[in-house]
């Protein structure tokens, strides 16, 4: 089981988590104006890559709040959480 | 007791006698033996069945890597028959009662065992290349009797009357194993202040500390220190001890399962004692002190009962007093055996011989050789064995002489009782792997040793490949403090020494060599699963060449088994076979567990009652009360219909739809969803979610809601209310409720963080009464007080709050039935004296409590849909008849653009509609398929399904709704239904069966 730290609550185990996907992917502010291709690409286009991964959590069964993580899909190991809204941290070393 | 018994044997009390059975007869141990050693002392050496060819199997190991003797222990009833357990590690008590298993009618005569003669016939993959045709017959005749005469033991004849218990722990620095290293790593990091957890799969703590020989004062120095270490541990606050815990599987993020054996060795276990307890511990640093497990050698008959691993007749001798033999020939394949020789020298069993089997002059110690034959036992050096014989227990041994050429010479025949094997030991890198740490061959030992890890711990001693007792001491130590001080504690120095004589473990895995290339006899890599070498060769010659077909295929290392025994021979034997290294054969995963943990512990408190919550609305009594017959709706239980005296479904239903479409019903709908959304931002948070437009609804009004996901399809739907400027009361299905506040928190919290909006769940804050049908308001007038329930004061889809019995109330004017129908809210303390209430009240209208069936029966004849029946999540609003609620003007919502797509807008999408059967008695199944034409045969081309399909009681026939290709054009059309007894014709309709313009609802 997976040791996630919510940026509002601090560590806890997966059972209080929901997954929620890829993070960053803003919806279009103005979903009429987009083509389709690129609505396509909003809406089911997902990056699956081998490393380090920037991904939503819920703390669905805590404070209920949406959160950011960089996971190395590799490890699982979480290498940074935060908020939503804030950008990824910058991480030290090369991105496989 | 038997001349089997020796002297000595550190485990065992003489004082205390313990009668058991196994197979129905009855003997004597010691308190203290296992099952395995209680049964050698009694000269018992057969004690299982193989999997496969049923060949007569005794014990090959002392520990929990033991492939053959798998028994049964039955505790009272066939219920607490307990299979597979390995009789090595069950402890016997006064009264045990042990089976054999795989074998009928006896042990000594086993009936299986013509598979052994027919073993030409059931070579690796037998079963792939048999039973291949008729095709039919695999499903009718193979299946079943390969199923029948497969698996080991029997599943236990009842529900498990034992209860099992969780727990998690945290811990600082976690160790599994305790022997010599994890004991030292123990001291060392609790010694340091760390919380330490140390567990160890055996009831005895120690490991190999146990196993040496006494000296002179009638103690080893590994026992005195053991002892001294004991109390050490025993008197740490901050350390836990676990005997009997086996660390069976290795989790993310340092999480390990341990299944702890509470009551299993005990005679009469306490009663409400748990049988086991599963505890999930996360831990900051773990050590793991799993030690080695001695390679069995790969010759002709080296599974006859009492061909065993010298290490284990070590353990027995030295913890159990047991002998396994009075003649004793050992295969050394590595210096260790003859420290066993020795051992067992000295303890008075004669050794035949020692026959070395080692060809790398570079892998001999001159010093052991020295040793034994300073003894006066024989040593047949550069040996290999041809072959054993004995039916039941092993009485003789054909030995070889390898030549410098490789040739092989007859060197005779020696008899025997026992014949020990040691084929150099392989580290337990078991938890290491699963926790994805690398490995790394050691060329010069022969095996695999944990490399970088990939969590935060380390192997130590023999579990990394250190050979002695001193070296594991330093080595557990380090790692103990190593570990306090990542954990951030300042590590207290500790340090150990044992002075005991030790020899090498070193030697090389693979099968022995043998005249010619092929040999007839089976030479056994798996135990456990039967697998040869000759299975390998086959494997390889059929062109398998990949390590994880291989395993797969020859099931080698599968199982239980993961390789303990097996793993590293199979390695070698392929490699050989296939000129290559064994890294580049490369290894297969090891899997949890390490040995097979019950159900018991993974179900834990989650059984019968406990097995899932149970919601239950407020009126649940009442319905009880009149005999309410309930439905699971996701973890609600739903009152489905009321049958009275003499009544079955159909008849209830109809009775209850009867009711509500000429008097009146009364239903309970307190589970659908509740959200409140309030704020300065919710009617636009609102129109930004729900295709509707909210602007221009009033206060006191409501209207109905489509939910879509932001690809356009359907997610949700229900009547939504505004109570306020700023507030609104919006309903969802019953089962999308959790689901749909967690896409509206998703849009708040990380979309549309500019609009202030609170987000509420009250969907147990209210109990709703729907009171419908053309005298409800009739009914429920004389109970409530401040509002006006006119038509004209209450139209459809008002909301007005008031009082009813005094009580607060929030009444909706809405109807899921088409008739005139009110929704009651009441806070939900008061659900069930207002539903007794308006029970009471409606008795003069002849006021009916209907089930969710009938409600279904009711919403059908409308046309109303149900998300999640009608639709399954590909379903645009047009497709099910809705796009009427779309707010025309509204620049975007969820899923507005997607409704734009050219694939939502293109012809051939399934839509709604209505079927009616050319046979009125005929019901149609729900999700049956529907065709254009009738006649086709399969393949057939399917133009759509059926989603709804109920006995219309107001149409006095059946009606069903579908979602048909194109099927809005085709009404009038005559399409069909294929079934199993020939095609349906049915007739499409509209989607609405009753009252199509909506006249009653308005009543």
């Amino acid at each position: 089981m997976l040791l996630i730290h919510c940026p509002y609550c601090g560590d806890r185990p997966e059972l209080e988590f929901s997954y929620g996907g890829q993070a960053h992917i803003a919806r279009p502010s103005k979903p009429e104006s987009v083509t389709a291709d690129q609505w396509v690409e909003f809406l089911y286009l997902r990056s699956n890559p081998r490393g380090v991964h920037a991904e939503r959590w819920r703390h669905v069964r805590g404070c209920a709040r949406y959160f950011n993580a960089l996971r190395d899909t590799r490890t699982d190991r979480f290498i940074a959480t935060y908020k939503a809204g804030e950008a990824p941290p910058q991480q030290s070393g090369s991105t496989p | 007791m038997s001349e089997c018994r020796g002297k000595g044997g550190v485990l065992i009390n003489r004082n205390l006698v313990v009668n058991f059975s196994f197979d129905g007869r009855s003997y004597s141990g010691f308190a203290g033996d296992t099952l395995a050693s209680a049964l050698l002392a009694n000269g018992v050496h057969l004690l299982g069945r193989s999997f496969k060819y049923h060949r007569p199997r005794g014990l090959l190991a002392a520990g929990s890597e033991e492939p053959n003797a798998l028994v049964t222990v039955v505790r009272g009833n066939e219920a607490r028959s307990v299979p597979n357990l390995r009789a090595t590690q069950v402890e016997i008590y006064a009264g045990l009662v042990a089976h054999s298993q795989n074998r009928w009618p006896s042990l000594g005569f086993d009936v299986g065992a013509v598979n052994d003669w027919l073993s030409p016939l059931f070579p690796a993959g037998f079963y792939y290349k048999t039973f291949m045709w008729p095709r039919f017959a695999w499903h009718r005749w193979y299946e079943p009797r390969i199923r029948a005469a497969a698996g080991l033991g029997r599943a236990p004849g009842g529900p498990d009357p034992d209860s099992y218990a969780q727990c998690y722990a945290h811990c600082d620095v976690l160790v599994v194993g305790a022997g010599a290293g994890g004991i030292a790593a123990a001291l060392a990091a609790a010694g340091s202040g760390a919380r330490v957890i140390l567990c160890d799969e055996n009831g005895a703590l120690g490991g190999s500390l146990l196993d040496e020989r006494a000296n002179s004062q009638g103690g080893s120095d590994a026992a005195i220190w053991l002892r001294t270490a004991l109390t050490q541990l025993a008197a740490l606050p901050n350390l836990t001890l676990l005997p009997r815990t086996t660390a069976f599987g290795y989790f993310p993020h340092n999480m390990l399962g341990l299944c702890e054996r509470i009551t299993d060795h005990l005679a009469t276990p306490a009663a409400g004692v748990p049988r086991e307890r599963l505890w999930q511990v996360r831990a900051r640093e773990v050590v793991l002190a799993t030690g080695a497990i001695e390679r069995p050698l790969v010759f002709p008959g080296n599974d006859r009962p009492g061909v065993m691993l010298a290490s284990a007749a070590r353990t027995y001798l030295h913890r159990y007093g047991v002998r396994v033999g009075s003649r004793v020939v050992v295969l050394a394949g590595c210096d260790a055996a003859y420290g066993v020789a020795l051992d067992l020298h000295a303890g008075g069993i004669g050794i035949e011989a020692i026959a070395d089997v080692r060809t790398g002059a570079h892998l001999v110690a001159p010093a052991a050789i020295a040793a034994a034959r300073a003894e006066k036992i024989r040593v047949v050096e550069r040996a290999t064995v041809l072959g054993t014989s004995g039916r039941l227990r092993v009485n003789s041994v054909s030995l070889g002489v390898v030549a410098a050429d490789g040739s092989v010479s007859n060197a005779g025949t020696l008899p025997c009782d026992a014949l020990l094997m040691s084929g150099g030991f392989t580290p337990s890198v078991h938890l290491h792997s699963q926790s994805r740490g690398q490995l790394q061959w050691q060329a010069d030992a022969g095996v695999f040793v944990p490399a970088a890890a990939a969590e935060n711990e380390r192997s130590v001693g023999a579990a990394r490949g250190l050979e002695g007792l001193q070296q594991a001491l330093e080595d557990g130590t380090q790692a103990g403090l190593t570990a306090a001080k990542a954990c951030g504690l300042t590590p207290h120095a500790y340090s150990a020494r044992i002075a005991v004589q030790e020899y090498s473990t070193r030697g090389a895995p693979g099968a022995l060599a043998q005249p010619g290339a092929r040999t007839p006899a089976k030479a056994f890599v798996d135990w456990q699963n039967d697998v040869t070498t000759r299975d390998l060769q086959l494997a390889m010659r059929e062109g398998f060449y990949s390590i994880e077909h291989i395993k797969r295929y020859t099931t080698t290392g599968m199982a239980t088994d993961q390789g303990k025994t097996s793993g590293l021979n199979a390695l070698a034997i392929i490699a050989g076979s296939s000129a290559r290294q064994v890294p580049e054969v490369g290894l297969t995963t090891f899997r949890m567990p390490y040995t097979p943990v019950s159900f018991g512990i993974l179900a834990g408190y989650d059984r019968g009652d406990q097995f899932d919550p149970v919601r239950r609305t407020p009126m649940h009594a009442c319905a009880e009360n009149l005999g309410a017959v309930f439905e699971d709706v996701g973890m609600w239980k739903r009152a489905w219909y009321f049958p009275q005296r003499g009544e079955d479904m159909h008849q209830a239903v109809a009775r209850e739809c009867r009711a509500v479409r000429t008097g009146c019903g009364m239903f309970d709908a307190s589970t659908l969803g509740k959200i409140e959304v309030v704020g300065p931002g919710a009617v636009e948070f609102m129109n930004r979610l729900y295709v509707n437009s909210w602007n221009g609804l009033a206060v006191g009004r409501s209207r109905y809601g489509v939910l879509l996901r932001d690809d356009g399809f359907v997610y949700d739907d229900g009547v939504v209310a505004r109570l306020a400027d700023e507030r609104f009361h919006v309903t969802t299905t019953t089962g999308g409720a959790a689901r749909v506040l967690g896409m509206m928190e998703d849009y708040r919290q990380t979309e549309w963080t500019d609009l202030k909006v609170w987000l509420t769940s009250t969907t147990e804050q209210w109990a709703v009464i729907a009171v419908q049908g053309p005298r409800a308001r009739e009914v429920i007038a004389p109970l409530i007080e401040g509002c006006d329930l006119s038509a004209a004061a209450l139209p459809h889809m008002a909301v007005a709050r008031g009082t009813i019995c005094g009580a607060p109330m929030l009444l909706f004017r809405v109807s899921f039935t088409g008739e005139l129908g009110f929704e009651i809210n009441v806070p939900a303390d008061y659900g069930a004296a207002i539903w007794e209430a308006v029970r009471a009240a409606g008795q003069k209208y002849d006021i009916v409590p209907y089930g969710t069936e009938a409600m279904h029966v009711l919403r059908a004849e409308k046309g109303y849909i149900i998300v999640g029946q009608e639709t399954d999540g590909t379903c645009t609003p047009d497709d099910v008849g809705l796009s009427w609620a779309i707010g025309k003007s509204k620049p975007d919502f969820v899923g507005k653009r997607s409704l734009s797509r050219p694939a939502m807008l293109a012809s051939g999408r399934k839509q709604l509609v209505g079927l009616l059967t050319a046979d009125p008695h005929v019901l149609l199944d729900e999700g049956a398929q529907v065709t254009a034409t009738a006649g086709q045969v399969a393949p057939m081309k399917l133009i759509g399904h059926v989603t709804s399909s109920y006995r219309s009681e107001a149409l006095g026939r059946s009606i069903a709704l579908a979602m048909v290709v194109d099927g809005r054009a085709r009404q009038g059309q005559t399409l069909y239904v294929p079934m199993p007894g020939g095609d349906l014709p049915v007739q499409v309709t509209a989607p609405v069966f009753y009252d199509p313009q909506g006249a009653r609802l308005n009543g």
